[in-house]
């Protein structure tokens, strides 16, 4: 079996206490937050990047597939092993190892957590700017590998523009260091390649992040609206105005009843949507900013607009944000939760197409998503034990990325393709496209063994899109 | 322009299949590619096809422009500030392909980020002659690899770029330059909030303010900025990059300006050679290998010249 073999090499060059092979923890390994399950034949728990070469390349040796994995907060399956891969877990490497204040940048490992870097560089007045609603549990190397947003990626840009050099472990187990603090290194930008690979061009031991100073003003508004239509088009009018808001958050109004009750807020629950916008920068800047926004809000039939008094109310606002996914549990025991960007002009026309999609399939939904970026995030709520509610979650679901998709969208904004939407990949790309993705693939994996079958349908599925991966929809 | 709806509704896209046609497939042989020629052009003595050029739209709502890879990009410039929007990153002169295939930054990386974020779709002729589509429209992405990336910075060696989306941002309010004696600007970016540039020469720094005249004003005046007509002019001898830290290190190496924070120096002597990890050598020719397995686009071009200025067969 080259399972044991594997297994004993790596007891050897780790520690057996970190080589796992009980059938509970593989259990806990066997998929990540999409509940999409593969299995995992060994869990490894490395704490240097020399063990980790010592992984990848035991796994090459015995010629089994490894998967990083980072917190497993992935809504993909990035990090499900399929049909008993290795499981590299790099959560014991989280150390922040070294911090540049003046030219505002850090080397972390990747077991570090995305709040963890902000907390970690705080007295110093700079944060890291990526920040997903899973940052008190993800890590930066899966933010990495899966390129994330988070509501204020609106002015300040995705993961790949804060990451400045990765040094990776490659899946034949060598050693690179892509880029790094000089900022035009020779050659091709393998950093910007491997930012995003979701695990399949090799494992990120080390990584140089770009931190951002804190600004010295900031303004948070909550507004809210009668029609969804008015809080989507006040959004495209605030940037065609030339504005530019550091977040610009829409909830619609049964995400807005489902918060107050769990976090009171004191949103008004009366309204059909309400945008949670932020200005931030120079103090006279966004006064000015702040002003303009609100008038094009009130243009666009806003009915009132609350401001912030301090700290304690903004942080308030964003709790009720970032808890939206906590509170659905109230309204039902399931959720599934899609993640498609469309540009934003044509928010109004998709969502009202994802309100008809859920009614025609007797499906509650609710919408809690990054507006600024067109970036959609319909909750479809279930009970999974009612008798064929699955296969309505389904079909919505499957409709929902399709008009997406027609509407000039993409199929993913954050959350990545892994194995969730790796079918769907030929809606948005032809056979010589992804022949070009696979090709950049191989040059980093040409043996394949770095979490495979993902991303990348496999030519046989490529003809046949309704194919989903099995369990990808539970 | 070709195709521009000023209305900001998308009037199609560049029409690639004449400029694929001229690339052509493997048996067409070795092919190379030009723009404005700002940066020595397409390699000579190689057959030179040029990218269509044209706005094919431009949507300031989306904050996203459209056009092909031989559109100059003052022509692009003067679309996009007639909406009051730009993009930062791109340097001056040249065409956006060109600019894109040099990947570098205009001065204002500091504030602006550098010109590859700016890049979210491209549709380019790939050896084979087909037209390949990387990235996507949409300003927020992540279904699939990022071929955008190494697209940007590949001096045309892995693809002709025909027709790019940007991400555009809106013009600031007021921008101005401002200079300061300084012997340690590092205490400039300190103080300012996120300056749109920070230049040094070893003596006196300058400094790129962007936002409202008021805020502008007030930082100038906390800081001891005096109001000047722009940057210095930059030595033309190399373009450096070196970890930002670095740049106290430069004293007596000759005459420079180095971008604070970032790390870049425009410097009168050519940069001095750098190690090449084998690793990273490797992977840079097997990506060229697998996108360009004939070694017919742009050839004699390579990539870890110093500078990196593409060599001269
Ligand atoms: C409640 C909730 C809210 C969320 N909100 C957001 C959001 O706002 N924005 C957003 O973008 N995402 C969001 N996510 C998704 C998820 O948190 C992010 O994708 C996150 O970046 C994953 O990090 P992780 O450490 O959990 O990675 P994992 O789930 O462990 O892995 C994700 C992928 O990265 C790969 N990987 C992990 N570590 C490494 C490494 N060191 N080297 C190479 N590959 C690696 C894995 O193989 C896998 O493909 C949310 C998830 C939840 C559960
Ligand atoms: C007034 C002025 C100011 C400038 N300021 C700056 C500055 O601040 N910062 C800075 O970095 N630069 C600056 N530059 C340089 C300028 O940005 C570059 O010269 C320009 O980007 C190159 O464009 P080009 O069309 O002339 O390219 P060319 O010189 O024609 O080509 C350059 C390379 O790109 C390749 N190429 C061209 N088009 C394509 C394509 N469509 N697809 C693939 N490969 C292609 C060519 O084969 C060649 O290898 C300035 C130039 C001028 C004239």
């Amino acid at each position: 079996m080259p399972v044991d073999a594997l297994v004993a090499e790596l007891r050897r060059e780790l520690t057996p206490q970190r080589v796992r092979t009980g059938p509970s923890e593989l259990g806990l390994y066997r998929r990540d937050a999409s509940n999409i399950e593969g299995s995992a034949s060994v869990v490894a728990l490395p704490e240097t990047t020399a063990e980790v070469q010592a992984c990848v390349r035991a796994a090459v040796r015995h010629g089994v597939a490894f998967v990083p994995r980072g917190s497993g907060t992935g809504l993909a399956g990035g990090a499900t092993p399929l049909d008993g891969a290795l499981v590299i877990s790099l959560t014991k490497m989280d150390r922040v190892l070294s911090v540049d204040v003046e030219n505002r940048l850090a080397w972390v490992e990747p077991g570090v957590l995305n709040l963890d870097l902000t907390r970690a560089v705080a007295a110093h007045g700079l944060h890291f700017a990526p920040d997903p609603s899973s940052q008190q549990s993800c890590s930066i190397g899966g933010n990495v590998a899966n390129n994330s947003g988070g509501p204020h990626c609106l002015a300040d840009g995705v993961t790949s523009a804060h990451v400045l050099g990765v040094e990776v472990v490659l899946p034949d187990g060598s050693l690179a260091l892509l880029a790094g603090e000089a900022p035009e290194p020779d050659g091709l930008d393998l950093r910007g390649a491997f930012v995003g690979s979701e695990g399949m061009f090799g494992v990120a031991t080390k990584i140089c992040v770009r931190l951002t100073p804190n600004p010295p003003a900031v303004n948070t508004m909550l507004m809210d609206f009668d029609s969804v239509d008015a809080g989507a088009s006040t959004v495209s009018a605030v940037i065609a105005a030339g504005i530019l808001p550091a977040a610009l958050e829409m909830m619609d109004a049964l995400c807005i009843r489902a918060v107050e009750e769990f976090v009171h807020a004191g949103l008004p629950v009366d309204a059909a949507t309400v945008l949670l916008v932020e200005v931030t920068g120079q103090p006279h800047g966004v006064d000015a900013e702040s002003a303009r926004v609100v008038e094009i809000a009130r243009a666009h039939g806003a009915r009132s607009v609350r401001v912030a008094a301090d700290e304690a109310e903004r942080a308030l606002l964003w709790k009720g944000r970032k808890s939206a996914f906590g509170a659905i549990a109230r309204l039902q025991p399931n959720y599934y939760l899609h993640d498609t960007v469309v540009p934003r002009h044509k928010l109004p026309e998709v969502l009202a197409q994802v309100y008809e999609i859920a009614a025609r399939h007797l499906l509650m939904v609710m919408n809690v998503f990054h507006a600024g970026d067109g970036n959609l995030h319909p909750l479809l709520l279930y009970d999974k034990r009612e008798p064929g509610v699955m296969e309505r979650v389904y079909a919505a679901g499957d409709e929902i990325v399709r008009v997406s998709v027609a509407a000039g969208g993409v199929l993913s904004g954050e959350h990545g393709i892994g194995l969730e939407k790796r079918d769907y990949m030929p809606l948005m790309f032809g056979p010589a496209d992804l022949a070009a993705q696979a090709a950049l693939r191989r040059a980093f994996d040409p043996a394949g063994l770095a979490n495979p079958h993902k991303v990348l349908p496999s030519p046989a599925s490529c003809s046949d899109i309704q194919h989903v991966p099995h369990g990808a929809w539970v | 322009m070709d195709g521009m709806d000023v209305d900001g509704v998308s009037a199609g896209q560049i029409d690639l299949e004449r400029f694929a046609a001229e690339v052509g497939g493997r048996d067409a042989g070795e092919v190379a590619i030009a723009g404005a020629g700002t940066r020595g052009g397409a390699p000579p003595g190689v057959r030179t096809v040029h990218a269509p050029g044209g706005i094919a739209w431009f949507e300031p709502a989306e904050m996203t422009v459209c056009c092909g890879a031989g559109t100059p990009v003052d022509v692009l410039a003067a679309t996009l500030a007639e909406r009051g929007q730009r993009v930062g990153a791109l340097p001056a002169g040249g065409t956006v392909g060109g600019a894109l295939a040099a990947g570098s930054s205009a001065l204002t990386r500091l504030g602006h980020g550098p010109l590859r974020d700016a890049l979210l779709q491209a549709r380019y002729v790939s050896a084979a002659g087909e037209v390949v589509k990387a990235g996507g429209p949409t300003v927020k992405n992540v279904s699939g690899f990022d071929l955008c990336r190494v697209l940007v910075g590949s001096w045309g060696t892995l693809g002709f770029i025909g027709e790019v989306i940007l991400r555009t941002r809106p013009l600031p309010p007021v921008a101005k330059w401002y200079s300061t004696p300084s012997e340690t600007p590092s205490d400039l970016l300190a103080r300012l909030h996120r300056p749109a540039s920070v230049l040094w020469d070893g003596s006196t720094a300058w400094v790129l303010l962007e936002g409202h005249a008021d805020d502008i004003a007030a930082l100038a005046r906390g800081s001891g900025l005096v109001e000047c007509d722009g940057p210095p002019p930059l030595p033309a001898g190399g373009r450096w990059s070196i970890p930002p830290r670095q740049i106290g290190t430069l004293a007596g190496t000759g005459r420079y300006v180095a971008e604070v924070g970032v790390g870049i120096v425009h410097h009168e002597h050519p940069a001095p050679p750098r190690e090449v990890d084998p690793v990273v050598r490797t992977l840079n020719e097997r990506i060229k290998d697998e996108l360009d397995p004939w070694h017919r686009l742009n050839p004699g071009i390579d990539l870890f010249a110093a500078g990196p200025v593409p060599s001269r067969r």
